[in-house]
This record gives C-alpha cells, sequence and structure tokens, in this order.
C-alpha cells in the first residue's frame, strides 16, 4: 500500500489530465498530418535552397567545381565593389520610381471613372484587366511588334504626323521609359480593380450625407472618396514596390537589359551571373544582399502603414 | 465574406435628380472610350497582323486593307509546323497539377492552422510569413542546383513540384477557414466523424468559392510563369507554352504574321478562362488582393 490514497477526486483529475495530454498529442499528430504535404514541399523547395543559397554565397562555387570551397566574406566584398552590380540594382530603384507612380494614380483614375456608372462598364474592365492575364512572353511578342522601328505602330502613327522614328529599345534614353509601358499596359488592371473593389464599399450614404451639406463631386472626391482608400493604396503601393523590385521577364525579353545595360535589373543580374557566368556562388551572395533591401522595404512599409493607421 | 460588391452587378452612382445624358458624364465616357481604346490597340494590331500574309506584314505602314487579303495562312502554319501544340499540352499537364498539388495542400495547412492546435504550429505559421517575403526569383540558383542533384532537370517534376506550395494562399485559407463557425463542424464530430471527414464534407463544401479563386489564380500564375520553367527545361519537347514562344521568336525570325498568330495562339487559353470565370477571378482580387506578376 502506498501512503498516498487516491482520493476519488484525485484520480478524476489525473484521468482528465490524461485524457487531454492524449488529445494534445492526438491534435499534435491530426496537425501535423494535415500540415504535412504542404510542409514537405515548402521545406524541400523553399527553406533548404534558401539555407542552400545561403551556404553557396560564402563559397567559391563555379560550375566546373574548380575554385570552390568557403571563401567567406569575399563574394559579398566583391558584389559591393561590383560596379555592374551597383548599375543594374539602379536600374530596378529607377523602373520601381518611374513604374510605381503611374501603376497606382492612372489605376485609380481609370477606376473612379468606371466607377461613375457609365455605360458599358464590362467592356472597360475587361480592357483594362486582359492585359493582365497574358504570360510575359505574349506581353512581350506584342510590344516588340508595337515598338518595331519600321514596321511597329507606334512609328507607323508618329509617321503619319510627320514625325522621325523612334527607336523605342535601341536608343538608351527611352529603352526604360518603353519598358514601363509595356509593364503599364500589362499590369494595371490588377490595381485597377483592387481600387474599384473599394470603391464600391464606400457607403452610399456618406455621399449622400456630403451632398446635403452642399459638397461638390470634386469635393466629395478628396474629403470621402480618397481618404477612404488610403487602406487600398497602402495595399497597393506595397505590392507595387515589392513586385516591381523583382521585375526581369518583360525586360529580359524585351531589350536584354540593353542597350549597354541601360534596362538590365538585378534579378536578371543574377541569373546572368549564375547561369551564363556560372558564378553560382557570387549570383547567391547578391541574391542575398538583394533579399536585405526587399526586407527593409517591406519593414519600413509596414511601419509607415501602421504608423499611419495608429494616428 | 462581405468585402466584394461588384459581382452584383452595376451600382448606379447618379442620384435620381441627376441628368445622366450631363455634359460632364459624356466627358468622362468619352475619355474612358479613349483610354480603352488605346489598352486595346496592342491586341488588335497584333490580331491584324496575324491574319496578313509574311509580305503584307513585313511592308512599312500602317496596311489595314492588305493587298493579300486576310487568311488564317499563319495560324494554319504555325499549327501544323511548330511545336506549339506540343508546349500547350505541356502547359495544360503542368499548370493543372500545379494547380491541384496547391490547392490540396493549402487548403489541408490552412485547416490545420486555423482549427487544430497542435504543436510547432506557431512555428511553421511564423516561418511561411517570412517566406512570402522572399522572391523566388532569388532561389533560382540553388533550386537549380537541387534539382540537378535530384534529377528533376527536363522533367515534368522539374517544373511542377517547386511551383506546388503557395504560403499566401495558405493563409487566405486559413483566414476563410477561421470565418466559419465552429459549430458547423461540432454537429458532424458529436456524430462520430473525424477530423479528415469534417473537412471534406462540411468544411470543404462551404469554401467552393474561395477555393475556385486559388484555384483559378495558381492556374494563371503556373501557366504564364516564365521563369523557373525557362531555367529547369532544356529540351524543346519539355517546354512550357510561354518558354517554347520566347525560341520560336528568335526562330522565325521575320515571320511577324506566324509569330503574332503564335503569340495570340498563346493568350486564347486564358481569355477563355477569364470569360469563364470572370466573377471568381474579380472576387478573388477583391477579396483577397493576391495576384500572379
Amino acid at each position: 500500500m502506498s501512503t498516498a490514497i487516491d482520493t476519488p477526486a484525485a484520480t478524476a483529475e489525473k484521468v482528465t489530465a490524461q485524457g487531454k495530454a492524449r488529445a494534445k498529442r492526438g491534435e499534435t499528430l491530426t496537425g501535423w498530418a494535415f500540415a504535412a504535404p504542404f510542409a514537405v514541399l515548402f521545406v524541400l523547395f523553399l527553406v533548404v535552397p534558401a539555407l542552400y543559397g545561403l551556404y553557396l554565397s560564402f563559397t567559391g562555387e563555379t560550375l566546373t567545381g574548380a575554385g570552390s570551397g568557403l571563401v567567406g566574406l569575399a563574394n559579398y566584398g566583391d558584389a559591393l565593389r561590383d560596379p555592374d552590380m551597383w548599375k543594374s540594382l539602379g536600374n530596378t530603384l529607377w523602373f520601381t520610381v518611374l513604374s510605381t507612380i503611374p501603376l497606382v494614380v492612372l489605376s485609380l483614375a481609370l477606376a473612379l471613372l468606371v466607377n461613375l456608372g457609365l455605360p458599358g462598364r464590362w467592356l472597360w474592365r475587361l480592357s483594362f484587366f486582359l492585359p493582365y492575364l497574358l504570360a510575359s512572353t505574349v506581353v512581350v511578342m506584342f510590344w516588340s511588334w508595337m515598338y518595331n522601328p519600321t514596321l511597329g505602330l507606334i512609328n507607323g502613327v508618329l509617321a503619319k504626323f510627320g514625325a522621325a522614328p523612334v527607336a523605342w529599345l535601341q536608343d538608351p534614353k527611352v529603352a526604360m521609359l518603353s519598358v514601363v509601358i509595356t509593364t503599364l499596359w500589362w499590369t494595371i488592371g490588377f490595381n485597377f480593380l483592387l481600387y474599384l473593389a473599394a470603391l464600391q464599399n464606400i457607403p452610399e450614404q456618406q455621399f449622400e450625407a456630403a451632398a446635403i451639406d452642399g459638397a461638390g463631386k470634386w469635393r466629395q472626391l478628396f474629403s470621402i472618396v480618397i481618404p477612404q482608400l488610403t487602406p487600398t493604396t497602402a495595399l497597393i503601393l506595397t505590392l507595387q514596390i515589392l513586385a516591381s523590385l523583382k521585375v526581369f521577364d518583360q525586360i529580359y525579353m524585351l531589350t536584354n537589359g540593353g542597350p549597354a545595360g541601360k534596362t538590365r535589373s538585378i534579378v536578371q543580374y543574377i541569373y546572368e551571373s549564375g547561369f551564363t557566368g556560372y558564378r553560382f556562388g557570387y549570383s547567391s551572395a547578391i541574391s542575398y544582399l538583394f533579399f536585405v533591401l526587399i526586407v527593409l522595404v517591406a519593414l519600413a512599409q509596414y511601419k509607415l502603414i501602421n504608423r499611419r493607421s495608429a494616428a | 465574406m462581405s468585402t466584394y460588391t461588384l459581382s452584383r452587378g452595376i451600382k448606379q452612382t447618379h442620384k435620381p435628380g441627376e441628368n445622366p445624358w450631363s455634359v460632364s458624364r459624356m466627358a468622362a465616357l468619352l475619355v474612358l472610350a479613349v483610354l480603352a481604346a488605346t489598352w486595346l490597340v496592342p491586341f488588335a494590331w497584333s490580331v491584324l497582323t496575324s491574319l496578313k500574309s509574311e509580305a503584307d506584314a513585313g511592308a512599312a505602314g500602317i496596311t489595314l486593307n492588305p493587298p493579300d487579303g486576310f487568311s488564317f495562312d499563319a495560324y494554319r502554319k504555325v499549327l501544323s509546323a511548330g511545336d506549339i501544340p506540343a508546349w500547350a499540352w505541356n502547359s495544360l499537364l503542368t499548370s493543372v497539377a500545379i494547380t491541384f498539388i496547391t490547392v490540396a495542400t493549402s487548403a489541408l495547412a490552412g485547416y490545420a492552422f486555423s482549427r487544430v492546435n497542435f504543436k510547432g504550429k506557431r512555428w511553421l505559421y511564423a516561418a511561411i510569413i517570412a517566406a512570402i517575403i522572399i522572391p523566388p526569383q532569388l532561389l533560382i540558383v540553388p533550386l537549380f542546383r537541387q534539382m540537378l542533384a535530384f534529377n528533376l532537370v527536363d522533367t515534368y517534376w522539374g517544373i511542377i513540384l517547386p511551383q506546388s506550395f503557395a504560403p499566401a494562399m495558405v493563409l487566405i485559407l486559413k483566414r476563410f477557414f477561421d470565418q466559419i463557425p465552429v459549430e458547423l463542424e461540432d454537429a458532424a464530430r458529436v456524430d462520430g466523424a473525424g477530423r479528415l471527414r469534417v473537412f471534406w464534407s462540411v468544411v470543404l463544401p462551404l469554401s467552393r468559392p474561395i477555393l475556385a479563386a486559388v484555384a483559378i489564380f495558381v492556374f494563371i500564375g503556373a501557366w504564364n510563369n516564365f521563369l523557373w520553367p525557362f531555367i529547369v527545361t532544356t529540351d524543346a519537347h519539355l517546354m512550357t507554352l510561354p518558354v517554347g514562344l520566347q525560341t520560336v521568336k528568335s526562330a522565325y525570325g521575320l515571320q511577324y504574321a506566324q509569330n503574332m498568330a503564335s503569340a495570340i495562339l498563346a493568350a486564347l487559353p486564358l481569355v477563355l478562362v477569364f470569360l469563364f470565370f470572370q466573377r471568381q477571378i474579380i472576387k478573388g482580387i477583391a477579396t483577397t488582393g493576391f495576384g500572379g506578376q
């Protein structure tokens, strides 16, 4: 006989505790069973390459394996001293500035126009959104044709007005602008739909109240509509900046980064150092430097948005 | 889900007393029409070119009535001689597989995050949030070397697997499952149904709209993805449509009509997807703010 005689209450407690522990184990098993298929893919194709890339960035890995082995921070030092890295980073930031502003402002303008309740709504929606569904390759095929110096539609129209032909993709001064125009055409539909949805959610009573107070259309726009859209604008701005920083496809296929590297993006530089220069370690180091930049941008935006909504 | 009203149809914004045919409204309509026309021009110009003979397509100046007339010759040539049907098949196969795996794994994981209290949940959740910031473009080098090691370069699985999970979709589905009243599941559980049974016969049927939206977006993203399939395939027979088209451009050289015909053919499936699933696509963007590109 043990000295500790279990009272019925204590026994019950023990049993429920045991039951709880068992239930908890069961829950953990169930949880992991549900999460496992995703978790396996996630670890294999995201966590592992992310860590492997980090390791590669400290090595001198090349295609042939020559010069491999740990080199410490040498790749990072090289990257920071590499004028081509800075140039492609500069191009990327320039592209981000040039593309983000019209992609926010113009998409808002389009959404406001379409939201006026004018007839033909489905047609407007379709026109602005359709390009967003196209593969980058198709977009580039369309626009290479539009930009064609001798046969392209744009120069053809310009010629009708007696203007000189423009070398849209070959002229270092206009190449980036051409890329931005194509991007604007291709992607504006997404922001446009986000704004349109947000506009529809502004309660009608607010306009009625404002109209009774004698506020005109423009006054309503600036005092009701635009302030109400602030969360949407913040979301669009966040998504847009991050998307623009990652630009690759359309530039790579339209100009291949040219003329004279004027439009080469940082993702293209990562691709080229890895797959044409075969400098895997170096390429990974730039990836990580760029990743740090993206995290900083995301954090800054998060802080800014939170401060604004807290105020 | 109450954040969308878009699909409920046209909301009238002119007040009862307002003249729907006022000058300012007509001016707005004109501006809108000009902008929409501008947006449709690249389509129209490409379709027009694809219907011309090569000689007419390669002639300078804007010709709206080409000497050789219009025909489907370019389409016929592209479809019979080129690899386009094979690439379209590869695209369809891989995109459907990616969509199926992504939706299934995201729904299961999203449910676990929403309803099950399991050990390690917080860790996994934090990892997923962190992963959303990582641009997949930055992982191409290590991922490619991994594929070499797994012998998956130039295989369908090499195209499919690295695209078959989506942290953002897990979060979106979790948020949706969170809104489903637990009571609905409790009733089934009292009747002795297990978790999987509850998930399959209670939760999934209630989630059809969001599952459709997620599936459509994953499909469009997979169908249009360029960088990853471009890196992982070198064999022309395994290329997806976007990657294959990139090679066509150089192979055809100056065959502008065929070039444009290929582009139109590649765009067509997605235009059809949009026409069929317009409501879900718009709802999807409106409610979740996600998309590809």
